[in-house]
Order: C-alpha cells, then structure tokens, then sequence
C-alpha cells in the first residue's frame, strides 16, 4: 500500500523538478504515468533502430563500390548499437529488453513507419540518410534536453552519429546527381518517393496528436510535430538544390512573411494506413524481426547453459 | 649479373608478390561479405555489433590488399586497376580465395565454425607477414594482426558456448566443422606462387603456418568438448581449388550479388 500523503509529497517534488528543468534520474520518484509514456516511447525508438537496420541492410551485399560497402556496413552496426542504448535506457524504468522484444514480436509495439517502405534502388539508400535521418536528427536534437536522464544521454551519443549518417546519405546523392543520366534519374526517382513519407515521420498534424501535449508538460517533447516538420522543410530545401534535385511538391515556396517555406499537405490516409499495418513492408519487416529472433533462440539457450554450467564448475573446482 | 638477369628476376618476384596479395585480398573481401550478408539476422543484438565490427575489418584488410595487388600489377603490365575493378569487374575463375570463406551461413554454427578456421589462419599468416621484407605488406599485416586476434577470441568463444552449451547447439556445432573441416587443407598447401614469396621473405609458406594453426584450433575443440573432424579433404579436379579459381558452386551467386549493380552501370563513379 503507498501512502497518498507520500505520494503526493513525490508528485509536488516531481513538478518542482520538471518545472526547474532538473533531470529525473532512474532512482527518483516518478508518476506511472510518467514512466509509462517514457517506456513507450524510448521501445518505440530502440525497435525502430533496430527494424531500420533492415531496409539499410538489404543493400550491403550489393554496394556499388568497396567504400560504400564499408561506410554502410558501419551505419547499420551503428543502428544495432544505437538499438543497445536505447533498450539499455528503457532498462532502468524496470522493462528488460526481451520482454520490449516481445511485444515488438507480438505487434503490440510499433516502430517508426518510414520502414515499411522499400529500398528498391542503391538511391534509396541515400535518401534513408538525407531525409529520413535529417528527420530523426530533427526530432531528436530537442531530445538531448529531455526530462528523463538517460535518455537524454543516450540521444547525445546517438545525434551525434546520425548527423554522421545524414552527411554519408546526402553524398551519396550528390554523387549519384553528378553522375551518368542513369544515376541521376535513380537519385530524382528515390527522393521523389521518400519526401512524402520522410514529411510523416514528424507525426500527425498537432490538431490530431494524441500523446503531444502531456508529453510537452513533462519536458519529455520540446516542439510540436508541425514545429518539427517546419523546421525539416526549412533545411532540406536548400539542401536538395545544392544536390541538384527537386522535391515533389507543387506547394513548396517560400514565404517572406512566414520566414519559413510554405509546403503541401502530406497523404495522411496513407499514413494512417501504413500505421495500420498496411504498408508495403510492415508483414515482413516483422517477418524478418520474428525468424531472426526465432533462428537465433538455440543460441541464446546454449549461451546461458553454458554460463550456468561455468558457474556450476566453478564453484565444484572452489 | 646482367641487368637484364635483375629484371627478369625482380619481375618474377614482382608476379609472384601480386598474386600472393591478390589471394590475401581474396580471402579477406569474400569472407568480409559472408558476414555482411547476416546484418540484422543476428541471433542477439550484440552479435549483430559483433558480425558487422568483423565484417569491417575484414574489409578494410580486403581493401588494402586489393589496392596494394592493383600497384603491384600495374608496375608490370602498366595498367591499374583499383580495389573496385578488382571486386567488382572479375570473373568467379579470376578469383583466388579460398574455398572455405565462401561457405554460406548456413545457421549460426557454421559461420562460427567457418570464422573460427580461417581467422586461426590468418592469425598465424598475418603474424608471419608483420615481419615480411615487403613494407607495404608488412605494415598491413602488423594493423590486421591485431583485428585478427579479436575475430579468432570471438569464434572460439561462440565454439566454445555452443559446443558445451546444450545437445542441440553441440550436434550443431560438431556438424558445422564437419561440413568445414575439408576445406582447411586448402589453406596449407603450397605451390609455386607460395613457395616464391616465402624464398624470397616476402610471405609465408602455407605449410610452416599449419603446426600453430593446428595446436590452436585443438586447444578451443577440446574446451568445447567436440571432437576433431575426422573428414578428408575435398579433391578434385586435378588438385585445383580456390587458389587456381575454381570455386564452390555457392561462390556465383554471391559474386552475382555483390557485382551486379557496379557491373550494370559500366565506368558510373558511386
């Protein structure tokens, strides 16, 4: 039984902390509420790492030379890495990893959305880095000042890295759009399919998100997804003319008075859709989750016996 | 001496060397791409770290190598090719690797049978050439070396957890160095390309790595508690193997994929 006047005594602490820009740190108190928005989140971002590393992954074998080979090599063993943290980072809110694994396995936890879409070409890896990390970076900088500490920690390490990310895959576009007419139209084709779908990534408009406004009170989330999404449009265009390419999108202008670029209205059934399960590659994405996890339980099981039976000779030898 | 007699015999070091690092080369970028091709099929996240960190040095030994062949050759026949000409624009025939770092991941045990042979190998072979008269390979080696240490704690670490670990993971493990074992006498045996390095204290002779190898590999077995394969070698045909370009049937299609793009896109830059 909790005592309500502790508990109370906790919350004003908790506030009080919040509203000092303090950091909650895993031993202090924190409302259920709190922790559960935080364990959703943080799960929802280390299953995305994790699932990323799959659209990436399916173009190493093919790499077009030795050194893209390398650096995209690097890139998914950094998405496991960052997949690592984050899962160590849920941990100390009291939720192990194969138990956020499992309910990514079951479906009852999602992942971002932008990897249900194929990488049909090498061009697409390249997009993945420009817009989809550009976006990731966008939404996680303000993630650095998150209220909870170790995920604010964890997101310092892991921008870091992905601004790394955003630089290789706009390179490997500048190259593509300075390269035969081939490459080129592969470049122009690959942005035009990941634009839309990269504007998503910020989320539904903020007359229609859900989880924004207690997770702004709680210092968790510092912009709205329409602030975000301003902010990504407002720095990939001049980006995508110094590649030489365009962006599919009629509205896209920029405006004097706003100081921002104006831009159209994403295909938000499409998103819902694809949030539904109903994407190009949700079905296998996780397919691919489930049978890597499944193939790989006999090793896990021989690790642990193995550890059990170390120990057991250990202590027979002492 | 004539000076004619010098060149002749510094060209016939020279072929010798070139070929010798084209199959190191060889070695390192197919073993290099087995591994990528588990990237997010890991059995557990750190493993999925662990491959790919492998993977990486791998390829960057590859790229070296191949860069290095590329220099070596060009001085004799006056035409470069790059570390891309060489992965990508080669046929499979033209390939001098191995046999036993083509083997397919056919589940984990495998690639950790397959890694724990060869990176015992190229502990020794790297460890033998750190002390090469050639600077360049010298040098290499001398970096790789110490990768190598690293991939060959790795494997026989899993050797050893799956060996002990449950009766599932030991029949796995016993029967994936099985289905690797024949290819392990590849790696000690000689010919004239290797004997001619080693004459002239530029590389290693496969057989003087073979008594380290094996005292190695025998010491992680008996840990794990799995017997020794008791397989003969593959033979056949007419004693060619990977060195001379002939290959496993699996090697096509891996060559398949990892060229197919560059090759499709004649003289793009990536």
């Amino acid at each position: 039984m909790t005592d309500p006047g502790t508990d109370e005594a906790h919350q004003r602490r908790f506030d009080a902390m919040i509203t000092a820009e303090e950091r909650i740190e895993p031993r202090d108190w924190m409302p259920d509420a709190y922790r559960r928005t935080l364990i959703r989140q943080i799960a929802q971002h280390a299953h995305s790492e994790i699932i990323g590393m799959q659209p990436e992954g399916n173009w190493i074998t093919r790499a077009p030379s030795l050194r893209r080979k390398a650096v995209l090599i690097a890139k998914v063993q950094d998405e496991a890495g960052h997949g690592l943290y984050l899962y160590s980072a849920a941990e100390t809110l009291g939720v192990g990893r194969d138990e956020l694994l499992d309910l990514l396995h079951q479906g009852r936890q999602r992942y971002s959305s932008i990897f249900n879409y194929p990488t049909v070409t090498w061009a697409d890896v390249g997009a993945i880095g420009w817009l989809v990390d550009g976006a990731a970076i966008t939404n996680q900088v303000p993630l650095c000042r998150c209220s909870y500490g170790p995920y604010a920690r964890a997101m310092v390490r892991i921008c870091k890295e992905e601004s790394f990310h955003q630089r290789q895959g706009f390179d490997i576009l500048y190259t593509l759009a300075r390269g035969t007419d081939a490459q080129r139209r592969m470049a122009q084709e690959s942005v035009d399919r990941w634009y839309w779908p990269s504007l998503m990534m910020f989320g539904p408009p903020d007359s229609e998100s859900t989880h924004s406004e207690q997770s702004m009170a709680w210092n968790i989330k510092r912009f709205s997804n329409d602030e975000l999404r301003q902010r990504f449009v407002d720095m990939i265009v001049p980006q995508a003319e110094a590649l030489g390419l365009t962006l599919p999108d009629p509205a896209l202008k920029w405006s004097a008075e706003r100081g921002h670029y104006d831009f159209g209205t994403p295909d938000w059934d499409e998103f819902m859709q694809v949030l539904k399960g109903n994407g190009p590659c949700n079905r296998q994405r996780l397919e691919h989750r489930r049978t890597a996890h499944e193939e790989g339980a006999w090793v896990r099981e021989a690790a642990r016996a193995h550890a059990a039976k170390s120990r057991a000779r250990q202590r027979a030898a002492a | 001496m004539s000076g004619r007699e010098n060149g002749s015999v510094s060209a016939e070091r020279d072929t010798a060397l070139a070929a010798y690092t084209l199959r190191l080369g060889d070695d390192a970028l197919v073993a290099s791409h087995r591994l990528a091709e588990l990237a997010a099929r890991g059995p557990q996240l750190e493993e999925d770290v662990a491959l790919a960190n492998i993977s990486l040095d791998l390829l960057g030994q590859a790229r070296s190598l191949l860069t290095y062949a590329g220099s070596l050759e060009e001085r004799l026949t006056g035409v470069l090719r790059t570390e891309d000409d060489l992965a990508y624009l080669r046929d499979e025939d033209q390939f001098a690797n191995c046999r036993l770092v083509e083997l397919p991941n056919t589940d984990f045990a495998y690639t950790v049978a397959r890694q724990l042979l060869f990176s015992a190998y190229q502990f020794e072979l790297y460890t033998a050439l750190a002390g090469s008269a050639d600077e360049t390979l010298a040098g290499i080696a001398g970096k790789a070396v110490k990768e190598v240490a690293y991939h060959r704690d790795h494997a026989s670490g899993w050797t050893v957890r799956l060996g002990d670990g449950t009766e599932e993971s030991s029949e796995r493990m016993a029967a994936a160095l099985e289905a690797a074992w024949p290819y392990t006498a590849e790696l000690f045996t000689s010919d004239a390309v290797f004997r001619s390095v080693a004459a002239s204290g530029l590389g290693a002779d496969p057989p003087d790595l073979r008594p380290a190898w094996d005292v190695f590999v025998d010491g992680v077995l008996a840990e794990a508690g799995l017997a020794r394969p008791e397989v003969p070698p593959i033979t056949g045909p007419a004693g060619m193997g990977g060195r001379q370009g002939v290959h496993t049937e699996a090697f096509g299609y891996l060559l398949a994929e990892m060229q197919h793009l560059h090759r499709s896109h004649p003289g793009a830059a990536w």
